[in-house]
């Protein structure tokens, strides 16, 4: 018990209301309800959090501030004091990013005779793939059908979704879970073998492959370890910076920096696989976010300093369930596996108020307009306000010790500060989870840009306006490995001329041309600075010459 | 709410810092001005990336945890443990077999286990460590794999083996083996890819992507939901 005492009085009215809600089923919203509901509440639709790109490919598209500042920054290389004849890596394949998608493309690329290098900001498997709880999707059961899950992930993006996306995603999903399983994934399975499968926000059917709860944790560590014993080139603490390109506009390689040292490595490459995840760490709006320390967009900002068009990028995905108490996991995810079990949303008076399966976007909207609108969230001592998230149903209604069985993870990270929550319900609220644009691709993974594919949360185009749950680890298996098998064969027959840094002067003076060069940060970002701010007492005069490097490059 | 901040004195490499009480061992790091760059992850307990030791002013007893996860606690002395080298069996997991003695022979090292119980008492997760490293030595994969499926793999384990074993390498090996080749076979996935690639399952698909926006809304208010319990 270790909720302060005015919050027990709340989790009193939800313990009360329990039984009566135990046979009480709230009816999903019809498409005319939920678009009302998503314009006045989802944060994406919140006036003045948004702004048309001034440059670049979409020119005129909106996205939110944090992603337009970046998006329209400052390279943070001078193209003139930097060497290019001295190359450290030569490679067919370099895959940008070491997550779920990054090391599938990296295996695929391997696997069609390329010669590949990995390079990662973090370490190998610092991704969001390990933190993504619930599952994988794969319409492999009797009653379902690729044409069902289809549907289901094109109405649950607002029928935005690009078909032949769509349709590579539910088509490899079958295969994917088999090949994952061939190299060592333990999925759940019934005692006859049968995947044990469960529902999800958005999906009409029991869908969702998992391993517990740590079914992101599972894929990632066995990708890694594949990596690792095949062989495969990967340097860590090497963020990408910026892309090269040749005369006709080719990608050709990359400029890595150790994020320690600042030295700067010059990698050629006939293609190259972006996986460079998503953007948490931006904070849109102030949002706390669920995703990893890298979340910074970085390859965004390459691609399209480089020409590469982006789609969706006015769309992002706030997880209804983010921890609101305590304040150690603030913002960190709740997996959505907890009301796919059977938990439901309720206020603070202990009454439901959303159907807990519908898309991601309504739930988190119901839960904002819960709190705002409607004054029925609980406030807690950081002032956060959330509502309940009624755990304690699911050992109700699928009997004592599931959520033990099912739920382990989370059972640890509230059992740390004293909340069982097989027994007390969880405080959430909304948190920036993804993503759902990002750059635009074909069903092999091309960008716009030849030489340059993209895999993952980075790329944009298959979920939407708003992806279903179990479709990101699905994406960046069935993208990753679909774009490290195009990139090998491109390599093959590409002719990559002189590696060049020219989009980036080109850039440069656009943004001078604007006169945005000045009003724009340094991108790509590379890290959040959460680290208190140390005053700088440096005299003026000196600023630039004794400026640490690391400072320079940030 | 309106009481005013508790702060907690904590010692970072020595040097004494007051921080809010509240703070997780890695956010009262950043509140001393530290900016991390290595010993950090997804900072939510699943990476392994912020494996910490720390002890308390008065008692030199070490404890470990992930840096992302703990609270700050009095007296804490902090350290960070960037980086630690683990040895690694490279196999291929396709030629092996999935028997006892497989362990053994990639990771001979394992009789060298004394009893000790360090990685247990070390494992952030509360893993049964030394257990599962005796259900190694008997060549049991299943009961490995079922004891260490939480393992993040933050090395804490390997760090601290007097030994210089590497437990949670060794239970990766177990898992891969179990899901590969004991796990039971799951029938209709196999049945539903034989389906895919004899073009069974392109017709419905087909229909879908040429049909335009009207009608996939139909089609979707009117699709059957299967209850999720």
């Amino acid at each position: 018990m270790m909720y302060p005492h005015y919050i027990e009085e709340s989790v009193r009215k939800v313990e009360a209301t329990r039984e009566r809600r135990l046979k009480e089923t709230l009816p999903r919203l019809s498409a005319d309800a939920k678009t009302p509901l998503l314009q006045r509440f989802h944060p994406d639709y919140v006036a003045g959090k948004m702004r048309p790109l001034a440059v670049g490919p979409n020119k005129g598209d909106s996205t939110p501030n944090e992603i337009a500042d970046l998006l329209e920054g400052n390279s943070r290389i001078d193209p003139d004091k930097i060497d290019l004849s001295k190359v450290d890596y030569d490679v067919d394949v370099l895959v940008i990013g070491g997550g779920g998608a990054g090391a599938s493309a990296a295996l695929l690329a391997q696997e069609n005779g390329a010669n590949v290098l990995l390079a990662t900001k973090l370490r190998l498997g610092d991704c969001n793939t390990v933190g993504a709880q619930a599952g994988t999707q794969a319409a492999d059961r009797s009653n379902d059908s690729l044409a069902i899950h289809y549907l289901d992930t094109v109405g649950g993006g607002h029928f935005a979704n690009i078909p032949e996306l769509v349709e590579a995603l539910v088509k490899d999903a079958p295969s994917v879970i088999k090949w994952l399983e061939t190299l060592g994934v333990n999925w759940d399975k019934n005692p006859d073998g049968s995947m044990h499968e469960l529902s999800g926000g958005g999906a009409s059917r029991l869908r969702l492959h998992s391993a517990k709860d740590y079914t992101g944790l599972e894929e990632m560590r066995v990708l890694r370890d594949e990596l690792r014993n095949r062989n495969i080139s990967y340097v860590e603490f090497s963020a990408a910076i910026e892309l090269l390109t040749d005369d006709k506009g080719q990608v050709c390689g990359a400029v890595l920096a150790n994020l320690e040292t600042n030295e700067l490595t010059i990698v050629r490459a006939k293609a190259v696989v972006m996986a460079t995840g998503g953007m948490g760490r931006l904070h849109i709006q102030g949002f706390p976010t669920t995703n990893h320390y890298g979340a910074t967009a970085d390859g965004l900002v390459l691609a399209y300093r480089a020409g590469a068009r982006l789609i969706f990028m006015d769309t992002m995905q706030y997880h209804p369930t983010g921890a609101a108490y305590p304040m150690q996991i603030l913002g960190q995810l709740v997996t959505e596996k907890v009301r796919t079990l059977g938990a439901q949303l309720v206020n603070a008076d202990g009454v439901q108020f959303v159907m807990p399966l519908e898309p991601r976007d309504v739930v988190a909207a119901a839960i904002i307009r819960e709190c705002s609108e409607r004054h029925k969230g609980i406030d807690t001592p950081t002032g956060q306000v959330g509502v309940w998230l009624d755990s304690p149903m699911i050992d109700l209604i699928r009997g004592s010790g599931t959520v033990a069985r099912e739920l382990p993870a989370m059972v640890r990270q509230f059992g740390r500060y004293g909340i069982d929550i097989a027994k007390e319900p969880m405080l959430i609220y909304p948190t920036l989870h993804y993503q759902n644009g990002g750059i635009k691709i074909n069903a092999d993974g091309a960008t716009t840009i030849p030489g340059l594919f993209a895999a993952g949360e980075c790329e944009g185009g298959v979920h939407g306006r708003n992806r279903l749950i179990g479709n990101s680890t699905l994406d960046i298996f069935v993208f990753g490995r679909r774009a490290g098998r195009a990139a090998a064969q491109w390599s093959k027959q590409a002719k990559p001329g002189t590696p060049t840094l020219n989009h980036v002067r080109r850039w440069q003076k656009s943004l001078n041309d604007s006169g945005l060069a000045h009003q724009r940060p340094i991108s790509p970002m590379l890290l959040p600075d959460y680290a208190k701010a140390i005053p700088d007492y440096l005299p003026s005069y000196t600023r630039e010459s004794l400026k640490p490097s690391w400072m320079k490059l940030a | 709410m309106a009481e005013s901040i508790r702060m907690v004195d904590i010692y970072v490499m020595g040097k004494h810092y007051a921080v809010p009480e509240g703070l997780t061992i890695l956010t009262a790091l950043e509140y001393c001005g530290y900016r991390i760059i290595r010993g950090c992850g997804c900072r939510a307990g699943f990476c392994g990336a912020c494996a910490t030791i720390y002890n308390f002013k008065n008692d030199p007893l070490l404890r470990y945890d992930l840096a992302c996860q703990k609270t700050v606690e009095q007296d804490m002395f902090l350290t960070q443990i960037p980086f630690f080298p683990a040895v690694k069996a490279q196999y291929d997991l396709q030629q092996i077999k999935a028997a006892g003695e497989q362990i053994l022979a990639l990771y001979p090292d394992i009789v060298k286990c004394f009893g000790c119980n360090t990685c247990t008492k070390t494992c952030p997760q509360e893993l049964e460590v030394m257990w599962y490293m005796s259900d190694a030595l008997r060549g049991d994969i299943r009961e490995v794999s079922r004891k260490s499926f939480d393992c993040v793999m933050c090395g804490l384990c390997a760090a601290r083996c007097p030994q210089g074993l590497v437990p949670y390498n060794v239970a990766l090996l177990c898992r891969r083996l179990y899901g590969r080749y004991l796990a039971p076979l799951s029938n209709h996935l196999e049945e539903r890819i034989a389906d895919i690639e004899a073009g069974k399952c392109n017709g419905d698909v087909e229909r879908l992507k040429k049909a335009d926006e009207r009608e996939l809304r139909r089609l979707y208010a009117e699709r059957d939901i299967e209850p999720a319990f």
